[in-house]
């Protein structure tokens, strides 16, 4: 494959309202290459998508050995979970 | 010339431009320099054959003989084809493909967006849709003029050559003649000498980009749009038409 | 993420005793018992990670190689429908294939070394693409058996443990199905026109049926990595039970489209409720395995041609971006 040509991960947005999300990587030479891959590998199938491209090095990434230091402490608070609260049933929409 | 005839020729002219060009992309897949650059031409090659079918089968309905698509496209001889000689130019290297496109991008942009206020609705809506597409065909093939003009030199020499070889196709895409302004009179069709204008400054800026230099006109008057092609439409049309031709009349 | 995956290669090697390694090993083997997924960070046995680098760069190199058979049909298609069609299709090879290299990046191979291998002929890919496509029909053939084929091979693997390899399935099978339909309309129009054309069908059926139930490989009794790719959750079910079940559900399809299956021993056993069917012929299987199909030296010559004559291109891409970089540095100075 290309000597030079980086690696990039995609990120993309199918619909409006929702998040974009990750769906692969593609080697491109440059960014404004990378969306043109990106669109042409991963948006075959969509119209008005939106896309991120992300040179894979500039991305920074949690270790999964320190999974229980960053994401313990959440399993207490558990009032950030809507179950905690009871809602009576007539209330709707909640 | 009857404007019914005029508007049957242009419309057989940008269809089979659009054709042509599809053919000579669908040549490309499984053969490009990455598989990014191979799902790249094969959008291309569909957004085409895409605009194709659409010209033709208006096309088909404008002449009002029965004539569909596949008629067209697979049953005709190459004296009947109107697409512009530039289209049917062999692939040869991606740089030599990617010269070809950009001229040709830079004329169906000037022509579909001149034609999205043709008083031919049907042909204006088309044009819209086609011009969404050309837009993203210039960006990708101005792009890559860009980066093999002013990339090594071995690349900058390549499409140099590839662009003197090809520069002398360019005068027919806006040499006007009884089918344009037969067209242009009745506002279905638009002046080609304002779309020159235009073109003519685009291509200079992306040559300018790309460290390239814009080789002097060449008369060349030998003109796809008039039936008159170079020896290369007929190899093409052999390949493409072959099992229509060998089993006339089967469905597919 | 995936580079740093490339760093720490080896260091498990280096600071893990034995005890250590069997703990780890254990946490992760429970993990994929549980249906976990494993991802690129996590840790994984080296044998894990290679037989999936092993699995994931073939199957890459499958889709890949498989865009040029079906290639060969493009400038010929015999309407622009069909044509239309049928670059669509091949583009969807090309774009899984790059989902699948993008999956086995992150298990510390680079795209590079995988392209690498395939043009120097050391690594495998689907022994079906070695096959030449002589009529439109092959076409046809070749969307209904092989892609049919695929589907069921790849369904499984969309639960299979890896994440990015999960992942990758998911998006491929998605698109897959009008592949095989494709494939099916083509054989349902051959069928129903001309008497060439039936026959141009039934004569694609009886070059591609064996190929393509050869494509679930050996059987299972001389299929060396079966269970331990099982253990893993890299294969879920085996060779035989894939082949069988492709049998079952193709036999009546094909029986529906008025061809014969070229196999006077295929015939439906209703005490086990299956198909049965004549012996497969592993010598064929064994020689385009090792090359010498009918079109192997053609595949990775195109494939090998198509590589050097863009190495320019490739190279002027990369020089434009180091000048850019260049004035972009030049210019904030």
């Amino acid at each position: 494959m290309a000597n030079d040509w980086p690696l990039y991960e995609v990120f993309i947005r199918s619909r409006s309202g929702l998040e974009h999300k990750h769906v692969g990587s593609l080697h491109a030479a440059d960014a404004s290459m990378a969306v043109e891959h990106a669109r042409d590998v991963y948006t075959r199938r969509q119209e008005g998508v939106s896309i991120w491209v992300v040179r894979s090095s500039d991305i920074v990434a949690s270790d999964p050995d320190d999974a229980d230091a960053l994401f313990e402490p959440a399993k207490d608070k558990v009032y950030r979970h809507p179950t905690f609260y009871t809602i009576p049933d007539e209330v709707k929409n909640l | 010339m009857s404007e019914q005839h005029a508007r049957f020729r242009y419309l057989l002219r940008l269809g089979d431009s659009s054709l042509v060009l599809g053919q000579r992309l669908g040549e490309w897949v499984g053969h490009a320099p990455t598989i990014e650059e191979d799902l790249g031409l094969a959008n291309l090659s569909l957004d085409f054959i895409g605009q194709a079918r659409l010209l033709l089968t208006y096309a088909g309905e404008v002449e009002g003989r029965g004539r569909d698509e596949d008629a067209l496209a697979f049953l005709r001889d190459a004296p009947d084809f109107a697409n512009v000689t530039l289209a049917e130019q062999p692939n040869g290297d991606f740089g030599r493909t990617i010269v070809r496109q950009v001229l040709l991008d830079a004329w169906q942009f000037e022509t579909y967006e001149a034609l999205t206020a043709s008083t031919d609705t049907r042909l204006a809506s088309i044009a819209a849709k086609a011009l969404k597409e050309t837009r993203y065909h210039l960006r990708f093939s101005s792009g890559w003029l860009v980066r093999l003009g002013d990339g090594t030199e071995e690349s900058h020499r390549r499409v140099q050559q590839s662009l003197n070889e090809l520069w002398r196709f360019t005068e027919e895409l806006f040499t006007p003649d009884e089918v344009d302004t037969t067209l242009a009179a009745d506002g279905v069709a638009p002046q080609l000498a304002e779309l020159q204008a235009r073109w003519s400054a685009r291509i200079d800026e992306i040559l300018g980009e790309a460290t390239l230099t814009r080789p002097p006109a060449v008369p060349y008057p030998w003109h796809g749009k008039r039936g008159v092609h170079t020896e290369h439409l007929g190899h093409m049309l052999a390949e493409m038409q072959h099992l229509q031709r060998t089993y006339p009349g089967a469905r597919w | 993420m995936y580079t740093q995956g490339l760093d720490s290669l080896g260091k498990e090697c280096l600071h893990t005793t034995a005890a250590d390694s069997a703990a780890l090993e254990a946490h992760f083997q429970g993990k994929v018992d549980a249906d976990d997924k494993i991802e690129p960070k996590d840790w994984m046995p080296d044998a894990y990670r290679q037989t999936l680098i092993r699995q994931i760069s073939q199957h890459a190199h499958s889709e890949i190689v498989g865009m040029l058979p079906e290639g060969n049909w493009i400038t010929r298609a015999p309407t622009l429908r069909r044509k239309a069609v049928l670059v669509a299709k091949v583009q969807d090879e090309g774009g899984h294939g790059m989902y699948l290299y993008s999956a086995a990046e992150t298990l510390g191979i680079s795209r590079e070394q995988m392209v690498e291998q395939l043009l120097a002929g050391t690594a495998k890919y689907s022994s079906i693409f070695n096959y030449p496509t002589l009529t439109w029909a092959d076409i046809g053939a070749i969307g209904w058996l092989v892609d049919g084929a695929a589907i069921m091979n790849q369904i499984p693997i969309c639960r299979c443990s890896y994440g990015p390899y999960a992942r990758a399935m998911v998006r491929i099978c998605k698109e897959e199905s009008f592949h095989q339909r494709q494939g099916f309309e083509i054989m349902l129009t051959l069928a129903r026109g001309t008497s060439e054309q039936r026959a141009m069908a039934q004569d694609a059926l009886n070059r591609w049926w064996w190929p393509s139930i050869m494509m679930f490989g050996p059987s299972d009794a001389s299929s060396q990595h079966t269970a331990q790719s099982m253990r893993w959750k890299i294969k879920r079910f085996t060779n035989d039970e894939l082949r069988q079940k492709f049998i079952d559900t193709t036999a009546p399809q094909a029986q529906f489209l008025g061809l014969t299956i070229p196999d006077p021993e295929l015939r439906w056993d209703e005490a086990t409720q299956h198909f049965r069917f004549g012996e497969i012929d592993w010598r064929e299987f064994q020689a385009v395995i090792k090359g010498n199909g009918p079109c192997n030296r053609e595949r990775l010559e195109a494939r090998r041609a198509a590589h050097e004559d863009g190495r320019w291109v490739r190279e002027a891409a990369a020089a434009h971006a180091d000048k850019q970089q260049a004035r972009a540095a030049r210019a904030a100075a």
